[in-house]
């Protein structure tokens, strides 16, 4: 009986846990759809518009677009800072390295969990952003954008591709990957006429494609911090669920014992009674 | 005056959607004042001041880094990656970043850290200076 009101009590404390930490994944998931929605919005206008560049007689052959031998590829892998989010951080982990086969990989993790990953299968690493990918903030994102440009210009890299957890719905996270460089070829609508550019294209391009390199990395860290807690939250949901089914029967083999020793004492008292 | 749609965009979200008369950024090849009516348009945005008279003549003042100026027929945007207008800037925060990216530049080689520094220290500078000539 001591047994069981132990056991108990320590999956008690343990849902203590999980329940609080599904409260403040659920806060923290508020925040990070909210962010989600307002860089959607920024990475959108950034894409259009280098569309809109690109489908310009002038900028047709730039640097950015052209599809080279893949040497080298880089891979932005993003995972969380911490576990306990179920599959998460094994899933995006999975993606890389399917993504990865018969490539020559260099990895570039963000986020504490990818880092470790990485670092301890001994992989060739690129560089290294903030440790917590939940420090990382829109300059960094653009400072990252931006070394990654210069190493494709200079064939250091011949491909960059960024594989992360697209924030699907709040019970849907799916882990995704997206090319960001050589940028792929625009659907070619009607041609535009072309604007009048500052400079020409190719010099507005060598501009705009690190910011949106920069751009296109941190909406993807929004996504991945939403996604995280998202699935932390089902994860800590489903913790909580099992948890209360297993105090239920703990209670049930509890009150049976306990009943069963009343019963025992019952039966002895009256047993010692009649015996007087 | 005869106004334009105008947006500014930010990775933080939309900073301005509305009507305005006129808008001033400093692109790469210098300021650039968009009226109603402009041919389309796309300029580089570089660091320094930007000013938006919105419809009715009010003038509001900001800071700007980085990103571009795009102008068609049916709308202007301007897609940033800072966009503060002087009133909303954080004057505190700009001046620790100006003093953290000077200390970076007396403390380091690496050439592509400095780079980064620079560009941190100018982005401080301009808010700095925006937020005292409002």
């Amino acid at each position: 009986m001591n047994d069981i009101k132990a056991r108990m009590k320590s999956v008690q404390s343990t849902m203590q846990i999980t329940k609080a930490m599904e409260l403040v994944a659920t806060s923290k998931l508020r925040r990070a759809k909210e962010r989600v929605e307002n860089s959607r919005f920024f990475h959108e206008v950034l894409a259009e518009t280098i569309e809109a560049v690109r489908n310009t007689e002038e900028a047709g052959n730039s640097v950015w677009g052209t599809v080279r031998e893949e040497k080298k590829t880089l891979f932005i892998v993003m995972a969380g800072d911490r576990g306990l989010a179920g599959g998460y951080n094994a899933n995006i982990f999975r993606l890389a390295e399917k993504l990865a086969q018969d490539k020559n990989a260099l990895y570039f993790p963000i986020g504490k969990k990818a880092l470790d990953y990485y670092r301890h299968k001994g992989l060739p690493l690129y560089g290294e952003a903030p440790e917590y990918i939940a420090d990382l903030h829109v300059g960094d994102a653009l400072a990252i954008g931006k070394s990654i440009c210069e190493s494709f210009r200079s064939g250091e890299i011949d491909a960059a591709v960024i594989v992360y957890t697209n924030f699907a719905s709040m019970i849907s996270q799916v882990p995704t990957d997206k090319k960001l460089l050589p940028l792929s070829e625009p659907e070619r609508k009607e041609k535009r006429n072309a604007p009048f550019f500052e400079g020409d294209a190719e010099e507005i391009l060598d501009r705009i494609v690190p910011d949106y390199v920069g751009g296109v990395i941190y909406a993807a860290v929004c996504e991945a911090l939403a996604s995280e807690s998202g699935a932390r939250r089902s994860a800590m949901n489903a913790a909580n669920k099992n948890a209360g089914e297993m105090i239920d029967s703990l209670m049930l083999s509890y009150n049976r014992a306990r009943q069963s020793v009343i019963t025992q004492e019952i039966t002895e008292i009256v047993s010692g009674a009649e015996a007087l | 005056m005869r106004t334009f749609h105008l947006e500014i965009v930010t990775p933080d979200g939309l900073v301005f959607d509305g009507e305005a008369e006129s808008l001033l950024v400093h692109t790469t090849e210098g300021d650039v004042e968009i009226l109603r009516g402009h041919m389309d348009y796309i300029a580089a945005v570089a660091v320094g001041r930007a000013r938006v008279r919105e419809a009715g003549g009010n003038t509001r003042a900001a800071s700007c880094s980085g990103g571009f100026l795009s102008v068609s027929k049916e709308n202007v945007r301007l897609v940033a990656v800072t966009f503060e207008f002087a009133e909303n800037i954080d004057e505190e925060r700009a001046k620790k970043a100006k003093e953290r990216a000077e200390y970076t530049l007396r403390n380091t080689k690496d050439r592509k850290e400095r780079q980064l520094a620079e560009a941190k220290l100018a982005r401080a500078l301009n808010r700095i200076h925006i937020a005292k000539n409002k």
